[in-house]
C-alpha cells in the first residue's frame, strides 16, 4: 500500500543514497523497472495494451471512427490523445473532472505520437475534406507506483503498433468494428518517450513514487531513433544546461534500451 | 413451447465462463477482478478513510461510495471519458446492492470508495461490476455479514435465461430481450433487481429463482480466489 506523501526523513535518505549512485531497490541510477507488455485488453479496442513498470500499471486502448476532418487539414486523419488518471490506481487521486496531472500526461503523449512521424496522417484518410479515420489513444492508470509519464508513453506506442484498422462499409458509412482490415499506416520513426528526473543535483530514470515524490524536477524526451520530436520539462526547480544535457544524452541510451525490449515483446504477443 | 436456441449454445440456465482473483492492484486496500464470458470489471478499494468535507460525515456510521466507469475502449462504439447518466445510475445501484452485506455501522464518520472500471463489455457490466466489488471489499478486510453475487437474468422470445450475453441483448425475435439484472447474498437477500422488457409475473419468478442457482455458482467462485490469496500468503 501507498503513503499519502512521502516524509522529508525518507527524502534526505533517498538524495543521500543516490549521492552513492544507489536506490533502495538497489537499481542504479539509469535502470528502470521491469518492463511487462501484454496484449489485447480489450477486445472491442482497435488495439489494447496492459504495460507495467514495476508495479506501475497501465492500460491503453486504441479506438477508430470515422468523421469528417479539421477544416485546416482535410487529407489527413484525426489523432487523440487523453489520459485519465484512476482513483481506482491510488488513493491519492480524487474522482471528479480531470486534473492538470491527467490534463498534463495526455497532451505529453500526444505530441510525443503527433510530432514524431509515426502516423502516416494522409494514408488515413479516406476522402478529401469528407471522411478521415480519427484515431482516439486513451490511456488509464491501473496502479500508480510512480513514472506513469513513461509507462503511458510506452502504452500509446505499442497500442498504436497493434492496432488494426476495422473495415468500413462506405456506402453505408459504417465503421464494422470487430473486422480487422489492415495495420495502421505507421512509418520507422518509432516515438517512445523518456523521463529523466532531478533528484537534488543527481538524475534518475523510472522513479518509483517515493522517488518521484521527491523529485525537483523533470524533463520528458519524447523520440525516435536519434530524432527529438517533443521535450516537457516539468517541476518547479531548474535543470543547468550541463544537466539538460546528460538528460538527452541517457534518454538517447535509454530509447535504444526501451525499443529493443518492445520489440521483443511485442514479437512474442 | 418451443425453447429458444441461445446464440452460442449455451442451456438456459448455463452461465458464461466466469472466474475471479483479488489482489490485482497493490495501492488499493482491496482489490479484485470479476469476469464473465467477454466481460471484465476490476474494482479497487479505498478506505475506510476520514470523511471529507467534514460536513458529509456520519457520527453513526461509515458510508460506503461507489464509482463505476468504463473505458473508452470496452464497447464497439468509444465512450467518451467524462462520467454519463448511465453510469451515475450504475454507482447508485451498485451501492445500495452491497450496502446491506457491509458492517460499516463500526466505521463512524469515514468513507469507504470503492471503484469499479469496466474493461470490457459483454452486457452484464453491472453485475461484473458488483462481483468484483464484493470480493475487494472482503479482501480489505471490511466487516461483512454476506456475500453477494450478482447475475443478469433475462428472457429472450419465451425463454427465461440466465446470464445475457450482448448477442442476446440485442436479440430481436419473437417477444425479444428482457433483462433482469439480480444481486443476491449468500442467504438468499435480493439486494439489487432491475427490469427492462416485458415478463409474466410467473417467469419473473423462474427468472429468480435460477438466479438464484446462478449466484451460488459465483458465490463459490468469489470465496475460491479470496481463499487462493489467503493461501499465497501463508
Amino acid at each position: 500500500m501507498e503513503e499519502d506523501t512521502t516524509p522529508k526523513i525518507t527524502e534526505e535518505r533517498i538524495k543521500k543514497y543516490l549521492k552513492e549512485g544507489k536506490r533502495f531497490d538497489d537499481r542504479k541510477p539509469e535502470d528502470f523497472r521491469e518492463l511487462t507488455i501484454e496484449s489485447g485488453v480489450s477486445r472491442k479496442a482497435e488495439g489494447s495494451v496492459r504495460v507495467g513498470l514495476g508495479k506501475t500499471e497501465a492500460i491503453v486502448g486504441v479506438k477508430m471512427d470515422v468523421a469528417e476532418p479539421y477544416p485546416d487539414s482535410g487529407d489527413k486523419g484525426n489523432l487523440m490523445v487523453t489520459a485519465e488518471l484512476l482513483p481506482l490506481s491510488s488513493g491519492r487521486i480524487e474522482s471528479g473532472p480531470p486534473k492538470i496531472d491527467s490534463i498534463e500526461l495526455g497532451r505529453v503523449i500526444d505530441r510525443g505520437i503527433r510530432e514524431s512521424g509515426f502516423l502516416d496522417m494522409e494514408k488515413l484518410c479516406i476522402k478529401e475534406n469528407e471522411k478521415v479515420w480519427t484515431l482516439f489513444v486513451d490511456i488509464y492508470s491501473i496502479n500508480d507506483d510512480g513514472n506513469m509519464l513513461d509507462a503511458a508513453g510506452i502504452g500509446a506506442y505499442a497500442a498504436l503498433k497493434l492496432a488494426k484498422v476495422p473495415k468500413y462499409d462506405e456506402e453505408n458509412d459504417e465503421v464494422l468494428y470487430g473486422q480487422p482490415d489492415k495495420d495502421l499506416p505507421l512509418t520507422d520513426k518509432n516515438p517512445i518517450v523518456t523521463t529523466v528526473y532531478k533528484l537534488g543535483e543527481d538524475l534518475v530514470v523510472d522513479p518509483t513514487r517515493e522517488e518521484e515524490d521527491v523529485a525537483d524536477a523533470r524533463i520528458t524526451i519524447g523520440s525516435s531513433d536519434k530524432s527529438i520530436s517533443s521535450i516537457q520539462k516539468g517541476g518547479s526547480q531548474p535543470f543547468t544546461t550541463e544537466e539538460i544535457e546528460k538528460a538527452l544524452d541517457i534518454s538517447e541510451r535509454k530509447w535504444e534500451e526501451l525499443f529493443k525490449n518492445i520489440e521483443k515483446q511485442l514479437k512474442k504477443e | 413451447m418451443a425453447e429458444i436456441k441461445r446464440p452460442d449454445g449455451r442451456k438456459k440456465d448455463e452461465l458464461r465462463d466466469f472466474s475471479g482473483e483479488v489482489g490485482i492492484i497493490p495501492n488499493a486496500d482491496g482489490s479484485a477482478r470479476f469476469q464473465s464470458g467477454d466481460t471484465i470489471a476490476i474494482a479497487a478499494v479505498y478506505g475506510p478513510k476520514t470523511m471529507h468535507p467534514q460536513h458529509k460525515q456520519d457520527p453513526e456510521r461509515g458510508t460506503l461510495r461507489c464509482t463505476y466507469s468504463m473505458n473508452s475502449f470496452s464497447v464497439d462504439d468509444r465512450i467518451r471519458p467524462a462520467p454519463s447518466r448511465r453510469s451515475k445510475e450504475i454507482s447508485q445501484i451498485v451501492e445500495w446492492a452491497l450496502e446491506p452485506t457491509l458492517m460499516i455501522e463500526d466505521f463512524p464518520n469515514t468513507v469507504v470508495d470503492v471503484h469499479i472500471n469496466i474493461i470490457q463489455a459483454d452486457a452484464g457490466t453491472r453485475c461484473a461490476a458488483i462481483n468484483a466489488a464484493v470480493m475487494a471489499l472482503a479482501h480489505a478486510g471490511i466487516p461483512m455479514k454476506d456475500m453477494v453475487s450478482s447475475i443478469a437474468a433475462g428472457k429472450l422470445d419465451k425463454t427465461v435465461v440466465v446470464d445475457l450475453d450482448k448477442a442476446e441483448e440485442d436479440f430481436e425475435e419473437g417477444e425479444g430481450p428482457t433483462d433482469i439484472p439480480i444481486s443476491i447474498t449468500s442467504s438468499g437477500e435480493i439486494t439489487h433487481l432491475q427490469l427492462d422488457g416485458n415478463i409474466s409475473k410467473d417467469q419473473l419468478k423462474e427468472a429468480i429463482e435460477m438466479s438464484k442457482k446462478a449466484c451460488k455458482q459465483i458465490y463459490e467462485e468469489q470465496k475460491r480466489a479470496l481463499k487462493d490469496f489467503v493461501k499465497q500468503g501463508e
